[in-house]
């Protein structure tokens, strides 16, 4: 692992990351269905596990593994959390277009 | 660490007192054991102790914050008694979800490494997303449930991202190893990065300008409990491990980031404070209400010599004060539609002493005196007088000003204007939770060094 990790160089590892990430950004930000937002955020915590991983062999020191299994767990409870929450939205307005949402107004 | 164990374990018993078909004492039994808890976290009082590899550390900066946290979820508690009347057979389950949520926040308050924050945040947000959303038939509790969710987990991928930078520049987890590295001159520069982006993520909890805009729609359309939790818990908790992190982190922080925290908490006071004075919703206006208070607390973290006891005392009046303001609320929007101002014409004259409850909250987040929300502000301002900053302070003082003018368009109407509805019944749990609050309130205000001293 260490090998691959030198050939490839760390820094390209933050650049893919970050990357990632700000897909996942851009995705939250502009894209209206509500399934798309969400696999949005999972680019983003993913693009985050491939970077701990990555660091923890950079490192030598297997924490930065383990806390991917933690950020992992609690990305399925909030997914689940948020499939829920749209699934009863789908019930009240057979829609799950999120500019769909603005009876919330000041 | 027993508090925390204490604690989840209650949630647990919660749940499996629904099994046993003991709903009807649910509550009484929560408030005893979570009483029972404040007492098991006071023992741990001026013992400073580490856990599970310095995943838990407790100290009195712990302590303190999970005993005001405790005796938050008790209020809560106590008000959600009567406030699922209408799906008795789910009140196990929101006991449980606050209780959880109180886990959550204890472990933000009491982490030693960044695992333990994270997972805290995270039982603290996610239930606060199921609470958000419980009303599972209303929409304007999807709505607001689902924006609080995209929100949440926004901010959650940005603290998470700056775990991981962290994590990458030093190669460990641990807050000690953290603390040594803010100070140490040579030190990568993903750290100081990671460190932004974890401060932009806790902005977005505490609901700080500019990471604002979610909060009101979340909080009008919320179940009014929910609302509760969010602007008094979830607040001050995010806040607490706000300047936690803070602290460990400031060691040589450059001039310019304190002047990024008075702009932040000048603008946070100034937007929410403009913004709430043409709403005429009280949920809505005391979502505004709150962002101004998160500038206000953000205060604390400005200044050389920046102090836990100030933020603790802040914290209290501002979450004490809210928690009377909410009881008020839940009675009197009870079977109403919405929660406008006009429904709360003519309390006065219905229910003198709900009237004021209410009126005292709002004095006392506004800052009149003998109030605990004065003190603290006195404090708040001369402290961050001291480090000299003129020009924030007065800022503050115009605010608080501003602040008095919404507060007293509700005050009027519960005074000058004749009742719309008929109000009936006095729900023991709301108006005792409405006695302890103002008594409490009373109590710090009076002698304000009784929650100072806890923090030296």
């Amino acid at each position: 692992m260490q090998d691959v990790l030198n050939q490839v160089g760390i820094n390209n590892y933050i650049f893919l990351s970050v990357l990632l990430f700000c897909i996942g950004v851009f995705g939250v930000l502009y894209r209206r269905n509500a399934i798309i937002v969400l696999m949005s955020i999972e680019i983003m915590l993913n693009a985050v596990n491939l970077l701990f991983v990555a660091f923890s062999t950079y490192h030598e020191d297997a924490q930065g593994q383990v806390f991917v299994f933690f950020s992992m767990a609690v990305a399925a409870a909030e997914v689940a959390v948020g499939l829920a929450i749209l699934v009863s939205i789908f019930r009240n307005i057979g829609s799950i277009d999120v500019s769909n949402l603005k009876k919330l107004r000041g | 660490m027993n508090t925390l164990i204490a604690i989840t374990a209650l949630g647990v018993i919660c749940l499996i007192f629904e099994l046993l078909n003991l709903r009807k004492i649910l509550v009484p039994f929560s408030i005893v054991a979570l009483c029972g808890i404040l007492y098991l976290n006071s023992l741990d009082y001026n013992q400073t102790a580490s856990y599970y590899n310095n995943m838990i550390v407790v100290d009195n900066f712990s302590v303190t914050f999970t005993a005001l946290f405790i005796v938050l979820t008790t209020f809560l508690v106590a008000l959600g008694h009567h406030f699922y009347d209408d799906v008795p057979e789910k009140l196990s389950d929101f006991v449980a979800i606050k209780i959880f949520l109180l886990s959550g926040a204890a472990a933000m308050v009491s982490f030693g490494n960044l695992a333990m924050f994270f997972l805290g945040i995270e039982v603290l947000s996610i239930s606060l997303y199921i609470l958000a959303a419980s009303r599972r038939l209303n929409i304007k509790s999807n709505e607001s449930g689902m924006k609080y969710f995209l929100m949440g987990s926004f901010a959650s991928g940005i603290i998470l991202f700056g775990i991981c930078l962290i994590y990458g520049a030093i190669g460990s987890f641990d807050m000690r190893v953290i603390m040594e590295a803010a100070v140490s001159a040579d030190v990568e520069e993903w750290f100081y990065i990671g460190g932004i982006l974890l401060a932009i993520g806790l902005l977005f909890k505490i609901a700080a300008v500019p990471f604002h805009f979610w909060a009101p729609d979340v909080y009008e359309g919320a179940p009014a409990l929910t609302t509760a939790t969010m602007s008094t818990l979830a607040k001050v908790t995010a806040m607490a491990t706000f300047f936690k992190l803070f602290f460990a982190m400031s060691g040589n922080l450059p001039e310019t980031s304190q002047t990024v925290l008075v702009v932040l908490s000048g603008l946070s006071m100034t937007v929410g404070n403009i913004m709430a004075l043409r709403q005429a919703n009280v949920k809505r206006m005391l979502a505004f209400s709150g962002i101004s208070h998160a500038g206000f607390m953000l205060m604390t973290l400005i200044g050389t010599q920046i102090s836990a006891g100030t933020l603790l005392y802040y914290g209290t009046a501002y979450a004490f004060a809210g928690i009377g303001a909410f009881s008020v609320i839940l009675y009197v929007c009870r079977h109403l539609e919405n929660e406008d101002i006009v429904n709360f014409q003519g309390l006065g004259k219905s229910n003198p002493f709900l009237a004021f409850v209410l009126t005292t909250s709002l004095l006392s987040m506004a800052g009149i005196p003998i109030f605990a929300g004065f003190f603290a502000k006195l404090m708040l301002f001369s402290q961050v007088l001291e480090s000299g900053h003129l020009a924030l302070v007065i800022v503050a003082v115009v605010n608080s000003i501003i602040a008095v003018g919404y507060y007293f368009k509700l005050i009027l109407a519960m005074y000058t204007k004749e009742p719309q509805h008929e109000r009936t019944g006095r729900p023991f749990y709301i108006y005792a939770v409405a006695t302890v609050a103002l008594l409490l309130n009373l109590t710090i205000g009076l002698f304000p060094s009784l929650v100072t001293d806890l923090l030296r």
